[in-house]
C-alpha cells in the first residue's frame, strides 16, 4: 500500500493505493499520522479511489485515525470506495462517524 | 469440473496476499462475478489474518487452506493449530475483539458471515480453530 497526501487550504487528502490488509496496514499507519500529525486543517478526506482490495483491518485502522483525529475537532469523511471497498464500510457501519462524499 | 487444493503457509502477515490470491486462481475457473470474487477474498483474508493475529499471537505456526470445487459451490477451510478461542460465541458478536488497543475493528467474522453462504467455526483451547465456509457462484450463461 502506498499512501499519498494533498494539503488544500484547510483540508487534507489522503490517499490510499494498493491493498489495505493487516500486513500493509501496520506499516501505513506510522506514515498516516505523520502526515495528519504534521499538518494543520479542519477535514480530512480519505480516498480510495485507488485501493484494490480492503478487509476489516481497513476499518480498524480508519476508526484509529478518526479518534485521534476528534479529539483535535477535525472531521473525516471517505470518498470514492470502490464496489467491494464500499461493501466492507457499509457492513462495518462506518460512514456513521465518516461519513461518504 | 471438480477440484481440490490445498496450501500450508507460516502464520506470518504477508502470507495473507498469498491465500487471497490462490484462493482468486483457484474458482476462477467457475467464472465469478467480481463480486462474488471480492467476497471470497475478503472472507479468506479475514479468516487467515485472524489465525495468524489470533491463533499465533507469540509464534510462528501453520496455516492451513484446503478449497474444494463442487459442482458451482466452493468449500473453503482455514485452520490453525494454534491458542484456540475461550468463548466462540462472544468472538462471533459484531464488534467484539480482544485487541481493541491494537486497532481492531472486531468485525472479521460479520463479514465473513456476511460475505459467504454457509459459514462454521468450531475451535479448541491450546489445539486451534478452523473456519469452513462455502460460496455458491453463479451461474451465467455464456
Amino acid at each position: 500500500m502506498e499512501i499519498k497526501s494533498k494539503l488544500d487550504k484547510s483540508r487534507i487528502y489522503v490517499y490510499f493505493s494498493g491493498e489495505i490488509d493487516e500486513h500493509s496496514a501496520n506499516k501505513a499507519r506510522a506514515t498516516i499520522d505523520n502526515v495528519l500529525e504534521n499538518n494543520n486543517f479542519k477535514v480530512v478526506i480519505f480516498d480510495f479511489s485507488n485501493t484494490s482490495f480492503m478487509d476489516s483491518t481497513g476499518i480498524g485502522m480508519l476508526l484509529g485515525r478518526y479518534k485521534k483525529l476528534k479529539k483535535r475537532g477535525v472531521s473525516s469523511y471517505i470518498s470514492n470506495p470502490s464496489f467491494s471497498v464500499n461493501k466492507v464500510f457499509q457492513i462495518s457501519g462506518i460512514y456513521d462517524v465518516m461519513p461518504k462524499i | 469440473m471438480n477440484n481440490k487444493m490445498t496450501i500450508k503457509f507460516d502464520s506470518v502477515s504477508q502470507n495473507e496476499a498469498l491465500a487471497r490470491n490462490v484462493i482468486a486462481s483457484f474458482i476462477l475457473p467457475l467464472n465469478p462475478s467480481l463480486s462474488e470474487l471480492s467476497d471470497v477474498k475478503t472472507a479468506v483474508s479475514e479468516a487467515v489474518t485472524n489465525a495468524i493475529v489470533h491463533g499465533y499471537p507469540d509464534t510462528v505456526g501453520e496455516v492451513t487452506m484446503v478449497a474444494e470445487i463442487i459442482d458451482s459451490d466452493v468449500h473453503i477451510s482455514i485452520s490453525d493449530s494454534g491458542v484456540g478461542i475461550d468463548d466462540l460465541n462472544k468472538a462471533l458478536e459484531p464488534f467484539f475483539t480482544t485487541k481493541p488497543d491494537d486497532e481492531r475493528s472486531g468485525m472479521g467474522f460479520t463479514i465473513i458471515k456476511t460475505f459467504m453462504d454457509d459459514v462454521t467455526v468450531s475451535s479448541r483451547l491450546n489445539f486451534g480453530t478452523t473456519v469452513n465456509m462455502v460460496k455458491s457462484i453463479s451461474k451465467v450463461a455464456v
